[in-house]
């Protein structure tokens, strides 16, 4: 078996979801039974069959991935709850799985993607797609490029005519139909929280739940960005929103 | 022999993984560090506070840049913009030397993020050379392959990972990251003497060395940067460093960090056996 051919197989296997108690599958690709399809690859050794040596790749995978998930996206975890969340990751990523060399990007294609399945958030679509645009705004805002920024002294009569004013690239401007830039403060805030107590862990856990049941529709206009490499939400005006969307857009008819 | 063609005739001592959560201590408190090695993918990206800190780290310190994501060892052609990206980033720090794994782990640009076991055949030998050859010309820079800790073990393997490893530098002329908690680990979970491997490493192609801690579990053990180094892997490190000599050696601690200094101190406690290696080559 080439090289390439054996990869292909092995890692259909490690990418296969798991089962709800988060062991690798009886059935395997194809409808293979998983014992003997990791059989044909893997030895066994005195201690572990072909099917519990590949299960330990199969299960560190999917504890990567949706461990990488549950990081950047507590705001959507708070809103579907712990169970459905994990759901929905373990479907988005059968579905879209990596394919970027860093982790940062595991969640790029999630909005997308529930747009086109929305049963993973009914009920809640419009709550769920506005929070996971803020967290993906969130990553990008963080650690996004950024253009050198024009000095003083570099401006004179000559170049302020030819001056087209732009909008930093790692800069997110959202339109969002809840206030969700609270519920993500306050996600950030319990991860960075440890209770001693854990009666005090499960008042807060209500109280969490009735904030998001809570959280009324609102239109805002939010502005992600980042200064002294932090990143900050910041609310703005209808207007302000228009005109930085439109300088993001590079429209000329905003030049001096 | 620490200082050689693979590390680009360096002589570094002890260093430690650069963490996150570590950053506050090290910028204000300027600690004594010989060198930090980084995982450069956390730092190919646009901007903001990851190369920020990285940039403020330069300054004092001495970076090596480490990976997880090359997959040498993959069927597929290495990605070029990644590896200008990563050249940008060579330039960036002005790493002596790059290493990354001696396994696959991405099929036709899907990545699986785990570091996958090599099978150990002349073919994979034969496509993993010539991706590290490839790499090296494109960086510009010596590069080091490190041998990982694995679970699983394939049937048509043709050779020991051993003699696979040392079948891979050859072919590639490249150089050795020996991690030798990673030998300890998958010589407990397939039944091997990891002196057995060190003892077979080519020593003068080992750039560099890692050490770190693992985990037991009932039937195999969990490769988890996660504990102090325990003692067999101690053990391993001064037979390494018998045959290789002062290499620049590198204590990797990535799950349940503690604090700077903690990690700091077990780092340091390879100076002892350096120590011992000086004095029976003195005698």
């Amino acid at each position: 078996m080439s090289l390439a051919n054996l990869q292909k197989a092995v890692a259909r296997a490690v990418m296969q979801p798991l089962t709800r108690n988060e062991h690798m599958r009886v059935v395997g690709p194809g409808g293979e039974r998983m014992r003997r399809y990791a059989a044909r690859y893997i030895k066994p050794n005195d201690r572990l069959t072909s099917f519990e040596r590949l299960e330990i790749y199969n299960r560190q995978y999917w504890f990567r991935v949706l461990g990488s998930m549950a990081e950047d996206f507590p705001g959507l975890r708070k809103i579907l709850g712990e169970r459905r969340f994990d759901d929905m990751c373990r479907a988005y990523l059968t579905e879209c799985p990596s394919r970027s060399f860093t982790l940062r990007n595991l969640g790029s294609r999630l909005e997308a993607w529930l747009r086109h399945n929305p049963q993973w958030v009914r009920g809640k679509e419009v709550l769920a797609l506005d929070m996971v645009r803020l967290e993906w705004a969130d990553i990008e805002a963080f650690d996004g490029e950024a253009e050198p920024v024009l000095r003083p002294e570099e401006l004179d009569a000559d170049s302020v005519s030819k001056l087209r004013l732009r909008v930093q690239p790692y800069v997110q401007l959202l339109e969002l139909h809840y206030p969700v830039d609270d519920l993500v403060l306050q996600a950030k805030d319990d991860e960075g929280t440890n209770f001693a107590s854990n009666a005090v862990g499960e008042l807060r856990r209500r109280m969490k739940v009735r904030a998001v049941v809570a959280l009324k529709p609102q239109k805002i206009f939010l502005v992600v960005h980042r200064l002294d490499f932090s990143v900050y939400f910041r609310r703005i005006e209808r207007e302000e929103y228009s005109m930085l969307k439109a300088l993001h857009g590079g429209d000329r008819s905003l030049a001096p | 022999m620490p200082a050689n063609r693979f590390n680009n005739f360096t002589n570094y001592g002890i260093g430690i993984g650069l963490r996150a959560p570590h950053y506050d201590h090290i910028l204000t408190r300027k600690p004594v560090v010989d060198w930090f090695e980084i995982i450069f993918e956390n730092f190919m990206i646009g901007g903001g506070r990851p190369l920020r800190i990285l940039d403020q780290i330069l300054e004092q310190y001495r970076v090596v840049q480490h990976g997880v994501s090359m997959y040498f060892g993959s069927a597929n052609r290495p990605d070029r913009e990644h590896l200008r990206r990563l050249k940008s980033l060579v330039k960036r720090t002005g790493t002596p030397w790059v290493s990354d794994h001696l396994c696959w782990g991405s099929v036709d640009g899907t990545y699986t993020h785990d570091l996958l076991p090599m099978p150990y055949t002349f073919e994979a030998a034969k496509i993993t050379a010539q991706k590290l050859r490839y790499v090296r010309d494109f960086l510009e820079v010596p590069i080091a392959v490190e041998n990982v800790s694995s679970y699983a073990e394939y049937h048509v393997s043709e050779m020991t990972e051993w003699e696979f490893l040392n079948e891979v530098v050859e072919r590639a002329d490249c150089g050795i990251l020996l991690d030798v908690n990673n030998i300890y680990v998958s010589s407990q979970n397939h039944n091997f003497n990891p002196l057995t491997y060190i003892n077979s490493v080519p020593a003068d192609r080992v750039a560099q060395i890692h050490i770190a801690g693992h985990s037991k579990f009932e039937k195999f053990i969990l490769d988890t940067h996660d504990h102090p180094v325990l003692d067999p892997v101690w053990k391993l490190y001064d037979r390494a460093i018998q045959r290789a000599g002062h290499t620049a050696t590198l204590l990797e601690w990535d799950d349940r960090i503690p604090s700077f200094q903690e990690v700091h101190d077990e780092a340091l406690r390879a100076d002892r056996f350096l120590a011992d290696t000086q004095l029976k080559v003195a005698v």
